[in-house]
């Protein structure tokens, strides 16, 4: 049976079109569509079918928040959902968040406060962490910031200066608005 | 200092391609053609293998191959190796089983690699390998090191009668018998390490490439030393020769240990791509993880410390048993032994010591170095047992430990290390100061009063980093040299390239070592870049682990700048008709002394490429290399205190406040180097409160094998830290570095379990010490010694 199966190898999944689904999104501002696999995941089809590696995978359980994206405004693990039901939803991932390359506040922040050392959680840390700071409107302190961290997990970095770094950036976002207000 | 140069609290260089997304890890990498790895695994901890047979597998949507043992080893591919000879105490050698990538008779843990599944999609690869039917006869396990050393246990590897690896000692066991008969006060305790997981972020991963028209190998792979994996794949794994085997490690999302060692999957997926002439990636899910990255710690020691009337230590008498897995890892045998025993003085004059050592197969993950290595566990050993005989012996911590310490250097221990420098009572003062530890009798009785125990432990640590000289590491046994390369490469322009040995995967060096040049030659970081991580561009290095990077790499930078420097003042000196030893460089020129003569870095640079104009018989260029072998270790050392409050109710603890005063020697980046404590405190306080490996003892299975049942710390199990330092510059290196990577993790548990015994008052706790084992404790129960 193995040396007919050499002549005989099945199609792959590129042929097999019953399975195949057709996904649409809208990410960092582009339109972008492919075909995937029903069972594909969110963030397999942002690495693999998009090419946007920053967003990554770290667990199989959705412990670990590497995978952190922002879907419709709202953060989202990104290993959660299937692409197929993110289809025509609007998708931010961590290469979409500095303008015209100046770093974001949060991502500055990361980098003056030293809050990444091997960069594998980071994309997940700093999408979160700008989903985190919106949602306060300001008034965030440190034990919200480590409560609200407990679904992203940074093994090198033991918080510290990541806390310090989203709470900084915290402030540079809402004290310049409070300054724009007065 | 300058701006950015040594002592300079610099923000990371490197930051910016990791917080945009743009960071290159293994995974990332895609080639044409690309296929992908699955691997079949044991379900059984221990079983032989009667028969595999791939032909439903083969037969799936997309697949290429499935490949097993046998077939590897028909092709010649050789069986792991533990790279560290340790001889027992009747002068026999460790007895090493064989350890093959892909298991041909005999399955030994849960997860053991037994077949690879190459196809289109990582998916389709995963869905055969369901299909795989392998056919196994179980036997029985045994997981417990204890229980592997009983009479009747199941014999794991022929090589290893009674599973016993070896029975090693160090020191003088009469002189410490005679001490302990003769002493005012022994204490007595039994000490257990508990077995851990790493955990970097990045799960391992590897993509094999095979040329055939150049008969050529590439490996991506998430190593800290990529030339250690070439030389081990090439000398022993019989891959390729080293010409014909490129070995790249990216960026790599932490390591803590477990990307040293050269894995099966690597070796495989290479084999793997040659055979089936596609490029081959493996890449780790979490699970997997934690079924095949080297675990860390599981140590069991029983302990005698005896002291005079005056309470001074007279002999420490230890005895050691090690698991070290199904399998020796790469330098399993050198981390209980000559990175544990070896550190038993601790921060202590103690006149006798004696260890013994005993290491065992068992029947579950190889346990291999994880952050510390050895050190974290002689650490707590004697940290547990200080403070147990402060309390036995009625003194205050403190003062028993000062009684004790090492106060002049260098200072030879007992046990092989040579002290170079240190102020233990310097860090002591500084943390009790910083924990206000005076005033913790008030802080107690108030919680008292809100019903909650409050406790208090501190831990003096020392550890040695840089493991040299080469020589002496060999006398002991390694099988390689423990120096470090480095290139700099001037360009025609005066930029830098600095090429290390070192390799990053979290430690901040592109910031780090240009921060050396900057300081050197007054040149801006930005015009530095290091290169690292790639056989083809750096010549042989041994790569990052046990806080050798700046102690080490570091050093060898400066050998190869010192080089560059002096062909850089001979040819300034040439043009500028002056004496060399007039010339200065300062700011990024070079300067004849006492004149108003200078010459920008960049054109003496462009000099040496021209070549028109050089000092007679020189060279052109201005490229040095250098290797660096230290003359000792370094010696980092500090106190750590825990102050903690629980819940009687819960039996939860609660850090109230952790401080940490270290002895680094000299610092070149101060907020790089608090990083690497917090993260070192994050995973001493994880083994302490929270993580652990269990396994069925039954069955062999492993219990723990995903987020959901291992507990990682997350940001609200942990405190923000307060740090010092109290630094003396290490004499053995240029630059005066000890080493920083490691001293969280080694320091910190002994202070948390120290703290919460105090809490509650009672003599043992064994880590992590769970809600429900602080619970049990409290309300009056014996504690099992043995993990319950």
């Amino acid at each position: 049976m193995g040396t007919v199966f050499e002549e005989t190898r099945a199609p792959s999944m590129g042929q097999e079109e019953d399975n195949m689904a057709k996904v649409t999104l809208t990410v960092n501002g582009r339109t972008m569509s492919g075909e995937c696999d029903d069972r594909t995941l969110l963030v397999h089809f942002i690495r693999e079918k998009l090419g946007l590696t920053g967003t990554h995978v770290g667990c199989d359980t959705t412990q670990c928040g590497a995978c952190v994206v922002h879907m419709d405004g709202r953060s989202v693990k990104s290993c959660s959902i299937l692409a197929v039901q993110a289809s025509g939803s609007t998708v931010t991932t961590i290469e979409g968040i500095a303008a015209q390359g100046e770093l974001h506040p949060v991502q500055a922040a990361f980098n003056q406060h030293h809050g990444l050392q091997c960069g594998f959680c980071t994309p997940g840390m700093v999408m979160t962490a700008v989903d985190m700071i919106g949602r306060h409107g300001g008034a965030l302190d440190e034990a919200t910031v480590r409560h609200e961290l407990e679904g992203n997990i940074c093994r090198c970095t033991g918080y510290h200066n990541i806390v310090k770094a989203v709470l900084a950036a915290n402030e540079e976002m809402h004290g310049a608005a409070r300054q724009a207000a007065e | 200092m300058g701006m950015e140069g040594i002592g300079a609290r610099v923000a990371r260089k490197e930051d910016k391609r990791f917080l945009t997304g743009k960071g290159r890890y293994t995974d990332d990498m895609v080639v044409a053609g690309m296929k992908f790895a699955y691997f079949v695994r044991s379900p059984h901890a221990h079983a032989k293998i009667t028969g595999i047979d791939a032909a439903a597998a083969k037969a799936m949507p997309g697949v290429i191959d499935v490949l097993d043992g046998r077939q590897l080893q028909a092709d010649g591919i050789g069986n792991l190796i533990c790279g560290w000879m340790i001889h027992s105490k009747d002068g026999s050698p460790m007895k090493m089983g064989a350890w093959r990538p892909l298991a041909v008779d005999t399955v030994r843990y849960v997860g053991d690699a037994v077949a690879i599944v190459v196809a289109d999609s990582a998916a389709e690869a995963r869905d055969a390998a369901e299909a795989v039917i392998v056919d196994y006869d179980e036997l029985p396990a045994v997981t417990t090191s204890l229980a592997a050393l009983g009479d009747g246990a199941p014999q794991i590897h022929p090589e290893a009668p009674g599973n016993l690896i070896f029975d090693w000692q160090i020191g003088d066991a009469l002189a410490a018998d005679k001490a302990i008969a003769e002493a005012a006060h022994v204490t007595e305790i039994e000490i257990l390490n508990n077995r851990l997981s790493p955990n970097p972020m990045e799960p391992r991963a590897t993509l094999g490439i095979y040329d055939s028209a150049e008969d050529h190998f590439t490996c991506y792979t998430t190593s800290q030393n990529p030339h250690v994996a070439r030389l081990v794949m090439s000398a022993f794994y019989n891959v390729a020769p080293e010409n014909k085997l490129r070995v790249i490690a990216p960026d790599v999302g932490g390591g803590f240990g477990s990307k040293i060692y050269i894995y099966p999957e690597e070796i495989v997926c290479l084999w793997a791509s040659k055979k089936t002439g596609v490029p081959v990636k493996w890449t780790s899910d979490r699970t997997e993880a934690f079924l095949t990255d080297a675990h860390g710690r599981d140590h069991v020691s029983k302990v005698k410390m005896a002291f005079d009337k005056d309470h001074r230590i007279t002999a420490l008498k230890v005895d050691t048993i090690a698991n070290l897995g199904a399998y020796m890892s790469l330098f399993s045998s050198a981390v209980p032994t000559y990175l544990y025993a070896t550190l038993l003085s601790g921060q202590y004059a103690i006149p006798a010591i004696h260890a013994n050592v005993r290491t065992v197969y068992t029947n579950t993950v190889p346990v291999d170095a994880y952050r510390g290595a050895g050190r974290p566990e002689a650490t707590y050993l004697l940290e547990r047992t200080m403070e147990t005989a402060a309390r036995e012996l009625g003194l205050s911590p403190a003062e028993l430990r000062r009684k004790n310490f090492i106060r002049s250097f260098p200072y030879q221990t007992p046990v092989i290390m040579t002290y170079d420098a240190g102020d233990y009572e310097a860090s002591l003062n500084a943390a009790m100061q910083a924990a206000d530890w005076d005033g913790f009798a008030a802080r107690r009785a108030e919680a008292e009063r809100r019903g909650k125990k409050r406790g208090i432990g501190m831990s003096c640590y020392i550890e040695a980093c840089g493991i040299a000289p080469s020589q002496a590491v060999g006398s002991l046994g390694a099988g390689v040299g423990l120096w470090e390369s480095a290139e700099v490469r001037v360009n025609a322009v005066g930029t830098i390239e600095v090429l290390t040995g070192s390799h990053s995967h979290g430690q901040g060096h592109e910031t780090t070592f240009a921060q050396l040049v900057a300081d050197r030659l007054g040149v801006p970081i930005s015009s530095v870049n290091i290169v690292h991580g790639d056989t083809d561009k750096v010549q042989m290095g041994m790569g990052t682990y046990g806080s050798r990077s700046g102690a080490v790499g570091m050093s060898a930078i400066v050998k190869a700048l010192d080089k560059v420097e002096m062909k850089a003042k001979k040819i300034a000196a040439h043009l500028m008709e002056a004496d060399e030893s007039d010339i200065v460089i300062e700011n990024g020129e070079l300067k004849v002394a006492g004149t108003d003569k200078v010459l920008p870095w960049f054109q003496v640079a462009l000099a040496a490429y021209t070549a028109h104009n050089l000092p007679a018989g020189m060279e052109p260029g201005l490229k040095e290399s250098a290797f660096y072998d230290p003359s000792n270790f370094t010696f980092p050392a500090g106190c750590y205190i825990a102050e903690v409050e629980i819940d009687p109710e819960t039996g939860k603890t609660e850090i109230v406040q952790f401080v940490a005063a270290d002895d680094f020697g000299n610092i070149i980046n101060p907020l790089i180097v608090e990083g690497q404590v917090h993260g070192g405190l994050a995973q001493g306080i994880g083994q302490a409160l929270l993580e652990e490996v269990r396994y069925d003892e039954a069955t062999g299975q492993i219990l723990t094998a995903s987020y959901m049942d291992y507990a990682m710390p997350r940001a609200d199990d942990l405190p923000s830290f307060t740090l010092s330092h109290q630094n003396t510059p290490c004499p053995g290196n240029p630059l005066g570095i000890k080493g920083c990577g490691e001293a969280g993790a080694i320091g910190s548990p002994p202070a948390l379990i120290n703290a919460i015994t105090d809490a509650i008052g009672i003599k043992y706790l064994t880590m992590p010490a769970t809600p429900l084992k602080v619970w049990t404790a409290l309300q009056g129960a014996a504690m099992p010694m043995a993990a319950e």
